[in-house]
């Protein structure tokens, strides 16, 4: 089957052009130059949302020399890391504040961060609800796929109520954040969430989110074939996108609070908030910087 | 009536102001426009003056959630071109380490001002110690090399806090003024210099061309360009281990080319960055090493000496780190010092430094003293008179 769309020749020959970068396809001027093949295993939906964003870079037209992307640590945190945008693999937990430092010291900058769940809410989790307080002018991109991939697929601050983890062998104990729910009550003035099977509604959630005055939240729900899938027996990311196929609902008028995930349950999908407040730079430059020039 | 941007920008003339607040001068005059902050005690005021500045100058400060998140928006703040700084003392220094790391690695230039208090632990929040001084140096994991000043007073803490930004770009690295609580809260005459007399206090340097630009490549001092985010370079910036297109490499070969660079940078210009301050040292057989509000009780010890025509001298550390280990073995393997007597607030920092570079050419004595006061003269004298002997 391979062999019939991509003879083995062919498939060097292609490969040989990522390397070199900047090769046919219309989105490789997004890449930097020799970065792919990347790191994510196959089925992961980590390259599904990194080619929504790709693509909403490209429909939404933003200027790539003033787009910015912060990401933590983990399987996420690696998208920076092949975007021909200026980049930032920062710490673990501390994309969200890198990010308010980029944005504070220079507003013009569209800052959008890329990381995971765990990255995000268990070592980030502080810095999240607080950027969302504050109402930080940025783009948060959280894949959830619940559980910590890069370190081999422990449980997280995801992981679903008897879900089997590395670190949760019998069944995980804890419940786990609603982040649409936390991201809402936080104070975030956009937040979607979709999941890997909706590519063109995440892409357009993204676009969305980066022109949206404040802190905007996409949650974007990943299969981790390799990690959670296979330990609770959820089958291949083909199942998986059936599985969000016949079970993903679409919730916009739903209250946050009832969108939360249960284990192998539905999937509330859709945008849940889209408020318009004042950012920190709008009370920074109304409320502060008026009174102090006086 | 709105007072002209570059009155504010450098409040010109004498002034009855603290240590902490000298040091928020100190940046205010050297163009930092971002700060980023916890309150903690004894550090606060120096928040407390930049959250008052910094919007009369264009500048912007925010109250971080914690010291994490401080460290990480200073350099985040950095990356975007504004000259940034933070400032904490102890428990909030341990959380900041993680992110020095950060900057470090990816040579992000900022300023963390530490007023240092007694601990470990929450330790003493309102009495003074100087027990950072080695957290200051190898507080992050993993190798690499700071900047770290220590100002004796609230002049001093303005003018070093003024240098640590051009230090920090020049060098492209954190730098740290360890300060101390007893520094940090005198109030004391600070004279800020007329405008004309000041070098321009801006980011300084030369845009590198795009084409071919690869942004970890060391350009002079082994140090790379810096280019900012937005500006067009489309850089990537790791904190993994990363070759000179700054893309992750994770091989001994791409860690050992690195890490030589990051340690280096520092090292080898050593001689261009220490500074201390020589007092009687020419003839003296005790030399009293000391930094920081230490200092000035050594000062009064070493004057009393020497009015009793005892031979003891004083080498103040302006620069704490790097360490001015050359003029130790200097002054060790001269044949005339007898002893060092290092004089600090905690059980023995800088008494290893010391004693590492005199070996056993002289003798180092610890006065160590374990905070929450500045040690008098008279503690100190008798330590000094024993080493003469």
């Amino acid at each position: 089957m391979i062999q019939k769309l991509l003879p083995l020749q062919e498939l060097k020959a292609d490969k040989r052009n990522w390397q070199k970068g900047h090769g046919d396809h219309p989105l490789d001027r997004f890449l930097k130059e020799g970065r792919i093949p990347h790191i994510w295993c196959s089925g992961c939906g980590i390259g599904i949302a990194f080619t929504a964003f790709v693509r909403a870079l490209e429909k939404g037209q933003l200027d790539c020399d003033k787009t910015v992307v912060v990401s933590g640590i983990g399987c996420s945190g690696r998208a920076a890391g092949y975007l021909n945008l200026d980049t930032y693999h920062t710490t673990h937990g501390r994309a969200i504040p890198f990010a308010t430092g980029l944005k504070l010291a220079n507003p013009e900058l569209k800052v959008v961060v890329f990381s995971g769940d765990g990255d995000l809410f268990a070592i980030g989790g502080n810095h999240i609800i607080h950027a969302a307080r504050r109402n930080i002018d940025i783009t948060v991109i959280c894949i959830n796929n619940f559980n910590y991939g890069m370190t081999g697929g422990q449980g997280g601050p995801t992981t679903p109520l008897e879900a089997r983890t590395t670190t949760t062998p019998y069944g995980c104990a804890e419940h786990p954040f609603n982040l649409i729910y936390l991201a809402k009550a936080a104070g975030a003035v956009y937040v979607a969430r979709w999941t890997a099977l909706h590519t063109y509604e995440m892409r357009d959630a993204m676009i969305e989110g980066m022109n949206k005055r404040g802190f905007s939240f996409i949650e974007i729900i990943s299969p981790c074939p390799t990690g959670f899938a296979r330990r609770n027996k959820l089958g291949s990311t083909l199942d998986l996108m059936r599985f969000y196929r016949d079970n993903s609902y679409l919730a916009a008028e739903l209250d946050p609070e009832n969108t939360a995930l249960p284990f192998k349950g539905r999937v509330a999908v859709g945008k849940f908030v889209d408020i318009e407040k004042p950012t920190f730079m709008d009370m920074w430059e109304s409320c502060v910087v008026n009174k102090a020039r006086k | 009536m709105t007072a002209r941007r570059s009155d504010l920008k450098l409040l010109s003339g004498t002034h009855f102001m603290n240590g902490d607040e000298a040091c928020a001068e100190g940046a205010v005059a050297a163009g930092c426009t971002f700060f980023a902050g916890y309150p903690i005690t004894p550090a606060t005021e120096v928040a407390e003056r930049m959250a008052m500045r910094l919007p009369q100058v264009e500048g912007v400060y925010i109250q971080m959630e914690d010291e994490l998140a401080s460290m990480a928006a200073v350099v985040g703040a950095s990356c975007a071109g504004a000259r940034a700084m933070t400032s904490t003392s102890g428990p909030g220094f341990s959380l900041m380490m993680e992110n020095v790391g950060l900057a470090a690695m990816l040579e992000v230039p900022c300023v963390l001002v530490n007023i240092m208090r007694g601990g470990p632990s929450t330790g003493l929040p309102t009495l003074v110690g100087q027990q950072d001084v080695m957290q200051a140096r190898w507080g992050s994991h993993g190798d690499y090399e700071v900047i770290a000043l220590s100002p004796e007073s609230p002049q001093e803490a303005f003018q070093l806090t003024y240098e640590a930004f051009d230090l920090a770009d020049k060098y492209r690295t954190p730098v740290m003024i360890l300060s101390d609580e007893v520094v940090g809260h005198m109030t004391e005459k600070v004279t800020i210099p007329a405008a004309e007399s000041f070098v321009q206090p801006a980011r300084r340097r030369r845009k590198p061309p795009k084409r071919g630009f690869v942004p970890f490549s060391p350009g002079e001092n082994e140090v790379p360009p810096m280019v900012f985010a937005g500006e067009g370079y489309h850089i990537h910036a790791t904190g993994l281990t990363h070759d000179e297109y700054g893309y992750p490499v994770i091989t001994p070969e791409a860690q050992e080319r690195l890490v030589q660079r990051l340690v280096g940078k520092i090292r080898d210009h050593a001689d261009e960055i220490v500074r201390t301050e020589e007092l009687y040292v020419e003839d003296a057989e005790v030399i009293v090493v000391s930094y920081g509000c230490s200092a000035r009780t050594s000062r009064e010890v070493v004057e009393q000496a020497r009015r009793l025509d005892m031979k003891v001298g004083m080498l103040r550390l302006i620069t704490v780190w790097p360490f001015a280990e050359k003029r130790i073995r200097q002054l060790a393997r001269s044949g005339r010092v007898k002893a060092f007597v290092v004089a600090e607030i905690n059980s023995g920092q800088i008494a290893y430094e010391v004693e590492r570079c005199a070996q056993s050419f002289s003798e180092t004595v610890l006065a160590g003293f374990m905070g929450g006061r500045i040690f008098t003269p008279d503690e100190l004298f008798p330590i000094v008179e024993e080493a003469l002997c």
